[in-house]
């Protein structure tokens, strides 16, 4: 549904009903944070960022369409070819017996999945989680400078205008006659 | 009883609908980015499912940052979009090897 709608917006609102199933696995798995992070991430920003440009891009989607059944056969064998090799991985396969041994991080049972998470990204992937915030700072930053642009006729402050301004073009003297004022 | 293999089998479904997906519509540019995510979100539930199965929260730790990573690309992408689509006017894929570089 999502890759053959013909209208961008119904391909957002399916990636978002894909988004929430796959929140609801999590939460059926156990892994409540990051049901709760997909949700308010994908759906609560990535999703509504698609739904803004799609709907802020008039973009006439026919003409994108068009050429679009010549690639139907292309996609459905490398699909098929994809499938197939996925599926050949599940055929014979089971988990190595060192693989208890050598779980970096164990989850306690005690615990909440939350709190286990946290007691795990703030303690040893302490580092990694300063970069992924970097990442993001990278990431606004850049999209801010993008799609930020000059305008004519607005009034704005100019700093470094204000900063070296100098007495000699702002303040004029004038010789002002007596019994006369300034025009 | 839903078992590991039916969430790898979610998993590469979804992957496979982003790889057709990106084949299917190899001129919108939205329709691209929407597959990668699709596809990163297959990873994600790989990873989760594995770190469930496990018992091992370093998964989740990496689906987390895979998470980050894939909001940031979104919202370069999409910025790179709107500013392509303001001097170009189209968002077509075609349309892209204008640099002659």
């Amino acid at each position: 549904m999502v890759v053959f709608s013909r209208n961008p917006v119904h391909a957002v609102l399916w990636l978002i009903l894909a988004f929430l199933s796959a929140a609801g696995l999590f939460v059926i798995q156990g892994a409540e944070f990051i049901a709760m992070l997909l949700i308010i991430v994908y759906v609560g920003a990535v999703a509504v960022l698609f739904l803004f440009v799609v709907m802020m891009l008039d973009v006439d989607f026919a003409t994108l369409k068009a050429g679009m059944a010549r690639y139907i056969p292309l996609g459905l064998l490398i699909g098929v070819v994809f499938l197939l090799i996925l599926g050949l991985e599940f055929t014979e396969w089971s988990s190595s017996a060192i693989a208890p041994e050598q779980r970096q991080a164990i989850q306690p049972s005690e615990v909440q999945n939350t709190v286990a998470l946290g007691n795990v990204i703030y303690t040893e992937y302490v580092f990694l989680f300063q970069i992924a915030g970097l990442i993001l700072l990278v990431a606004m930053i850049g999209a801010i400078v993008l799609t930020h642009r000059k305008r004519e006729g607005v009034k704005k402050q100019d700093i470094v205008a204000q900063i070296y301004r100098d007495s000699d073009s702002a303040v004029t003297l004038e010789d002002v006659p007596s019994g006369k004022g300034l025009s | 009883m839903i078992g590991l293999e039916h969430y790898l089998i979610v998993a590469a479904v979804l992957f496979v609908t982003g790889v057709f997906g990106i084949f299917l519509n190899r001129k919108n540019v939205i329709i691209i980015l929407i597959s990668i995510e699709l596809i990163l979100l297959a990873v994600n539930i790989n990873l989760v499912s594995f770190s469930v199965y496990l018992q091992d929260l370093v998964g989740q730790v990496f689906a987390m940052f895979v998470l980050t990573v894939a909001a940031a690309e979104a919202a370069i992408g999409l910025a790179i979009l709107v500013c392509f689509f303001r001097n170009r006017k189209s968002i077509s894929v075609d349309d892209v090897s204008i640099l002659r570089g």
